[in-house]
């Protein structure tokens, strides 16, 4: 992220898919509450991949332990994180980025898995075939973070905010 | 995937799609109170159990998986006709009676009848051998098949060995299961247990992290049980076939996108007997039918 401010404030026109803008996995900066204040990759997330992002078991596969009106339509949820049908109504965009990038920050010895992390991992995998990891790679790119934590602000309830 | 099986699976997906959506459940309490196994009306299995002392803190009470599945799975495993394990077990009796290898002998020329032969055995392993290593049932099938009859050895993960261990299990059924944890297993159950509470892989999970913490909760469509062996063999509908404990140990750890342990291998023999020790009290299932 620092990075990219630099970039701009040097008057380089910012480009979404340049690489390097990016805050890699190992520089993300968390509140001491375990939220993420700035976006990831200073481009605004697409809620609506972020959905396909939480339904698909290769990606987010947020629909394994969550329940959520976003993806009732959908079948075989899980329940054993919490509802999010109205999770923007408990948390900021920063600490629900925070939860995505590594919710252990939040909640201490949870068993939501951390998404956009690449250390303490004990013989990480090459996806679902059981084989070693061929390189460390988050769970998901910093973009299809912030598409996921685009999707949760729409987790609204009406009536508050 | 025969036609009853598939039944059974659609069945199983309709009734997920009415119960998901649940609110999160509270774990480690029985999934469902005064249901009882009796197999074929005369052979009652015990499905929930006091917790063995080496569990205090973790668990006060244990249950089969059988609990855990929805009814018709479960009239399957009650009814030996309904049971597609069957047939394996029945494969496995008819190769402990026959002949094979260069010593002339069968299982049962030593053994005699399975029935007498083989009952309690699955209720005790994985055991250490007289050598002080620890050995799966497998290892002691392929050690007699080896070196007293002058056979090949059996493909630990392939049809003859789990129709054996199948035939075998159901020497056992209705025995408690009974692993020893002390004495000299004690360093491979020790082993075991930091097994089973390692968050392996990207997702950083552990068994604890779904059988243990999670337990009666849902992941995706399943219903997450304890994770217990004392079924094992099973006879998977997904699958149509059976489905050995290392088969579904590799297969939860691979599931956690980890590097997994080989079928067959050190580390796997530890994390079974230390699961097996999560099951001490419950029943030897036989062979169970699962989804
Ligand atoms: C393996 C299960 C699991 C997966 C997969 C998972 N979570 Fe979670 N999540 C949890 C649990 C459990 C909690 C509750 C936190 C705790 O441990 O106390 C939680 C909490 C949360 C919260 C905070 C809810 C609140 O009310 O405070 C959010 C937001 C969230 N998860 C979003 C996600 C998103 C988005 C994904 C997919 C990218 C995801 N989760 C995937 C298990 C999971
Ligand atoms: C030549 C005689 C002989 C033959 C043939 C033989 N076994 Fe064994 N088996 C033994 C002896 C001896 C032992 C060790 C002592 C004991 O536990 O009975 C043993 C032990 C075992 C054990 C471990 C039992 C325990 O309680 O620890 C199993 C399981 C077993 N055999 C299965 C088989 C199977 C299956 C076959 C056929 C594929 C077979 N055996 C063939 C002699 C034989
Ligand atoms: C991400 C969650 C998850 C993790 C982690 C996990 N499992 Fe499982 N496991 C499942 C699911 C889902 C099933 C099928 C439903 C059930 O019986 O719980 C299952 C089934 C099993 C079964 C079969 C139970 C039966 O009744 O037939 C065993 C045994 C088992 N797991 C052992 C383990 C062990 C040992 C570990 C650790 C290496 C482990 N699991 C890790 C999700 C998990």
């Amino acid at each position: 992220m620092r990075k990219l401010f630099v970039l701009c404030t040097a008057g380089v026109v910012f480009i979404p898919s340049m690489l390097g803008a990016e805050t890699a996995p190992q520089d993300v900066v968390f509140t001491e509450h375990g939220a993420v204040e700035e976006s990831l990759t200073g481009v605004p997330g697409d809620p609506e991949n972020g959905l396909k992002i939480a339904t698909t078991k290769k990606k987010g596969n947020c629909m394994a332990c969550h329940t959520a009106k976003g993806w009732e339509h959908m079948p075989l949820h899980g329940n054993i994180g919490p509802n999010l049908s109205d999770v923007a109504n408990r948390h900021d965009e920063a600490e629900l980025r925070g939860i995505v990038v590594n919710a252990k920050h939040t909640f201490h010895d949870t068993v939501m898995p951390s998404f956009y992390n690449v250390d303490n991992l004990i013989r990480p995998g090459d996806g679902f075939t059981g084989k070693p990891a061929k390189e460390i790679k988050p769970l998901l790119s910093a973009q299809e973070v912030e598409d996921v934590v685009a999707l949760l602000k729409t987790f609204k309830e009406s009536g508050s905010e | 995937m025969n036609f009853r099986a598939r039944t059974a699976a659609g069945l199983a997906v309709a009734a997920l799609l009415a119960i998901a959506g649940a609110a999160r459940a509270e774990s480690n309490v029985d999934p469902n109170p005064g249901v009882e196994l009796v197999i074929n009306g005369d052979t009652p299995i015990t499905v929930r159990a006091k917790a063995p002392d080496y569990l205090e803190g973790h668990l006060d009470n244990i249950y089969s998986g059988w609990l855990y599945r929805i009814e018709s799975t479960r009239a399957m495993e009650a009814d030996d006709f309904e049971n597609p394990a069957i047939t394996f077990v029945e494969e496995g009796i008819d190769a402990w009676n026959t002949v094979e290898g260069t010593e002339g002998k069968s299982c049962a020329s030593c053994h005699g009848d399975i029935s007498e032969g083989m009952k309690g055995v699955r209720a005790r392993m994985p055991a250490v051998n007289e050598n002080g290593e620890l050995w799966s049932l497998e290892d002691y099938i392929n050690n007699c098949r080896v070196n007293r009859m002058g056979a090949e050895p059996y493909k630990w993960d392939k049809g003859p060995m789990k129709n054996m261990t199948a035939a075998i299990s159901m020497q056992s059924r209705g025995m408690p299961m009974n692993v020893a944890v002390d004495g000299p297993a004690a360093p491979f159950w020790e082993r075991g247990r930091d097994m089973y509470y390692t968050r392996y892989g990207l997702l950083q999970l552990s068994c604890a992290s779904c059988h243990e913490k999670n337990n009666n909760n849902y992941i995706r469509g399943d219903h997450l049980s304890q994770g217990q062996i004392v079924g094992f063999p099973t006879y998977r509908l997904k699958k149509g076939g059976l489905v050995s404990i290392h088969n579904r140990l590799k297969g939860c750890i691979r599931d956690t996108r980890a590097e997994t342990f080989p079928i067959g291998s050190q580390e796997l023999r530890e994390l079974e007997l230390y699961v097996a020790s999560r099951g001490n009290g419950l029943s030897v299932e036989g062979v169970a039918v699962r989804p």
